[in-house]
């Protein structure tokens, strides 16, 4: 609470420390929700095995995220405040995987790994305009998937998990939009 | 149809003289029901998909984008080629057991049904996808993915898939 007092209403912000601070209540959240997990606590959620294929599944998704923000931030197209922010969303998307990827070693399964290679269209990135696009539209997708995860678990503090991830890549593409000078918040409702 | 087969269905509940015989009837009823219902879902199908705006079902596309992409594979298998195509079985793809075993194949009928409720269509499919529930977005959806499956994105030697 101090720090939203801090950064959102006391004090001009700043975006490094904000982006900073957003990292860390994060990765204190995550652990949180890992942490306090009664079902897994106890070893008895009613079907690990379908709840660590819908993880194992977000989590190859969140791999292929990092290494999309990789490319653009190799690219040379994107300035250095932009390819600062783009690093700052791979964290993120590393923190989600690093929480999946242990949920799912939690009940039973195997973390999937990354890929050697991924695809991307490179040859369609031109412009800081075509990376910051192609990265909301990855951003984008990757809400309305956690946003169709979030009923499907067992364990509710998994869909607990999944909506606080999904929060975070809604936000992701909200600034990805702002940057584009696309209005952040084009509906009411993710779908 | 399926609201006479369950009003049938209490009647035959409700017990007294006969009450076996009129269950019998009841469960004669609800397979009927279930019959007709089963006729029903390939038109009805075929129907919407004959409805369906591509346009529209880009934007409902959108959804699909953290796993899926029409000229190569990601999370999920690559989108040219699909209407047609058995489903798992795209070479190189690592599919669940459940998709390859499931004896899909993909076009507007077996796409509906998937789209609206992919884990209980596809038990043990890796897509831990809720579903679309709207018909009308479904039908938009399929539109898409068959349009642009006939576009230039899929017209690449390495979109055709």
């Amino acid at each position: 609470m101090s720090f939203l007092l801090r950064s959102s209403f006391l004090e001009p912000i700043d975006r490094r420390a904000w982006l900073g601070g957003s990292g860390r209540l994060l990765s204190a959240g995550a652990i949180a929700l890992l942490a306090g997990r009664p079902a897994l606590a106890a070893g008895k959620p009613s079907d690990p095995a379908q709840d660590a294929r819908i993880l194992n599944t977000a989590l190859g998704a969140e791999l292929e995220a990092v290494a999309a923000y990789q490319v653009g931030a190799d690219s040379g197209l994107l300035q250095k405040n932009v390819r600062e922010l783009a690093l700052t969303f791979q964290g993120h998307h590393k923190a989600h995987a690093d929480l999946l990827a242990a949920t799912v070693s939690k009940l039973g399964g195997k973390p999937v790994s990354a890929k050697a290679e991924y695809q991307f269209p490179t040859d369609q990135l031109k412009t800081q305009a075509d990376v910051l696009r192609f990265a909301a539209g990855l951003e984008k997708g990757a809400a309305s998937a956690y946003l169709g995860a979030v009923p499907l678990f067992d364990d509710r503090e998994l869909s607990k998990a999944a909506a606080s991830i999904l929060g975070d890549e809604a936000m992701h593409w909200a600034v990805l939009r702002n940057a584009l000078g696309e209005d952040p918040v084009p509906a009411a409702f993710v779908s | 149809m399926v609201v006479s087969a369950g009003g049938a269905a209490a009647r035959g509940g409700r017990g007294g003289a006969g009450s076996a015989a009129a269950a019998r009837g009841s469960r004669r009823l609800l397979r009927a029901a279930a019959s007709c219902l089963a006729l029903a879902i390939p038109a009805s199908a075929a129907a919407v998909d004959a409805a369906g705006d591509p346009e529209a079902g880009a934007k409902v596309y959108t959804r699909c984008e953290a796993c899926h992409t029409f000229a190569y594979d990601r999370t999920g298998p690559r989108h040219c080629g699909l209407l047609g195509r058995k489903a798992g079985s795209v070479a190189g793809f690592d599919y669940s057991e459940a998709m390859k075993r499931s004896g899909i194949v993909w076009n507007a009928q077996t796409l509906d049904r998937f789209l609206a409720d992919p884990m209980s269509t596809v038990p043990g499919t890796t897509m831990g996808y809720a579903g679309i529930a709207d018909a009308g977005e479904r039908a938009d959806l399929i539109a898409f993915l068959r349009t642009q499956g006939e576009g230039p994105a899929c017209r690449k030697p390495d979109g055709d898939g």
